[in-house]
């Protein structure tokens, strides 16, 4: 039984149709890669999946429930999808580890105790600890997207999104961005991600879907994608990509 | 000009206690007046920002009418024509505090309010977008995100209009005269009649208020460097 499920997803900015007809099924515990060109509708999918945008048409199901159905609480539903985005939005005027404890005290009701130990950990786990009392500002670009994954974490999310998490890197920072996403795929995180890290595909992603103008084109197995891509566009990508 | 100067006479004795009691009254109904309209203020920004209709409309009809209308003639509403709307239990009430007091206060409150509003949701608008949605994202409300992320950073951007907005609103008290609050500005006028040395007594005032406005914009400037020490982006 798909863990999340979307099916005939349209989504229209105005005139464009951004998303056409999307269907889509994750496992619990699955890691799935989305790739495609700019403005193919990757980062407005997952999006959809926390309601940071609202669809046109179709349904997503989590656990089996629609996120729209009425009595489902928004909040609470984005407590348990965390996510990740390109350029970190860290909260500048808050230390790393009140960015982290922030939302799990006034959403998960912890006490700031619980919060922080928690927060702690997860700080050590993204090899950061030391960093917990300073500000975002302080810390370079891979150091605050590993604190945007500890706070995502923090909330003890069961699905995590990934909106081109080491896009805004420095290159020699994306590997340390990488191996926390890594460690987390083995972890058994039910994971999608919106990459251009074709490693990290090869590696750990169960499957890949490629979306070209609102539209997934291919999917498949990483070894299926990488070596015997069957559309003619998706083959023109990975020429230029890898 | 035979004019004898006597600052003796305004600074000493009855004329002196009047200065005192004036200054008293004119910080309690700025101080009172400050902290409601920082409070209104806030809200009627958020409720402009909050994409509900009939708030956002509130806030737009709170925010134009306010800040168009004489303050003035907003004292002399409060003072003279609240009586007609207010309902009796509440009337009653504030006849037997100080109505002049209270309706300055009301009129200096809901006036400035509107102004620092406005300077609250520019503030907000400065803020990027991302800070919102990577707050709601986590699964904060609507209201926790304002409080928590986007006030914080909104309120040290706003820091300088809104001093302005605080020593307008402390000047501006002096018009509450008109209505009998025995503030500064009505003692001067008060020592004025009694003694004839306008000149001193308003002189003295002018000092005063200065002191006042100085007063304020170091306090809040110092607060403000406080808080900046830590604000880095």
């Amino acid at each position: 039984m798909a863990y999340l499920e979307l099916k005939n997803v349209h989504k229209w900015f105005g005139n464009f149709h951004v998303l056409k007809n999307i269907n889509e099924q994750v496992d619990k515990g699955e890691v799935l890669v989305i790739c495609g060109p700019s403005g193919s509708g990757k980062s407005t999918l997952i999006r959809c999946i926390n309601r940071l945008e609202e669809i046109d048409k179709g349904e997503i199901l989590f656990k089996n429930k629609s996120i729209h159905a009425k009595d489902v609480n928004i909040n609470q539903l984005r407590a348990d999808i965390g996510i990740v985005f390109q350029q970190f939005n860290l909260y500048p005027h808050l230390t790393v580890l009140q960015n982290i404890t922030l939302a799990p005290i006034k959403v998960r009701k912890m006490s700031k105790d619980e919060a922080e130990t928690i927060a702690l950990k997860l700080l050590e786990r993204v090899g950061i600890k030391e960093q917990a009392h300073k500000y975002p500002a302080e810390l370079s670009g891979g150091q605050q997207q590993r604190v945007a994954i500890a706070r995502a974490l923090a909330m003890k999310p069961k699905v995590m999104l990934f909106d081109e998490p080491t896009s805004a890197l420095d290159p020699e920072m994306i590997n340390e961005v990488l191996n926390v996403m890594k460690d987390l795929a083995k972890d058994g995180m039910t994971m999608l991600c919106v990459t251009h890290e074709m490693g990290f595909a090869k590696e750990v992603a169960d499957r890949v879907i490629f979306m070209d103008q609102g539209e997934i084109i291919e999917r498949g197995t990483p070894e299926h994608f990488f070596t015997n891509p069957t559309h003619e566009r998706t083959k023109a990508f990975l020429k230029e990509i890898l | 000009m035979n004019y004898q100067f006597n600052w003796k006479l305004v600074l000493s004795g009855q004329y002196g206690h009047w200065i005192i009691q004036g200054l008293i009254v004119t910080l309690k109904i700025s101080f009172i007046s400050i902290i409601f309209s920082l409070i209104i203020g806030t809200i009627i920004a958020v409720f402009r920002l909050s994409k509900i209709k009939p708030l956002e409309w509130f806030s737009l009809a709170y925010t134009e009418f306010f800040r168009n209308t004489p303050l003035l003639v907003q004292i002399f509403f409060w003072y003279f024509g609240s009586d007609a709307i207010l309902p009796k239990p509440i009337k009653e009430w504030l006849y037997k505090q100080n109505f002049e007091f209270a309706a300055g206060v009301i009129a200096l409150t809901v006036y400035t309010s509107a102004f620092i509003a406005e300077e609250i949701r520019s503030g907000i608008n400065s803020i990027p977008k991302t800070q919102l949605e990577a707050s709601r994202a986590c699964g904060l409300s609507f209201i926790q995100s304002m409080r928590y992320v986007i006030l914080p950073q909104a309120f040290r951007i706003i820091i300088p209009p809104l001093i302005s907005q605080f020593l307008n609103l402390t000047k501006n008290s002096s018009l509450v005269m008109t209505i009998g609050v025995m503030e500064l500005t009505y003692m001067a006028r008060q020592i004025e009649s009694y003694t004839f040395h306008g000149f001193e007594a308003f002189t003295v005032v002018t000092l005063i208020y200065i002191a006042i406005s100085l007063s304020i914009s170091l306090l809040i400037n110092l607060y403000n460097k406080y808080f900046l020490r830590n604000l880095k982006y």
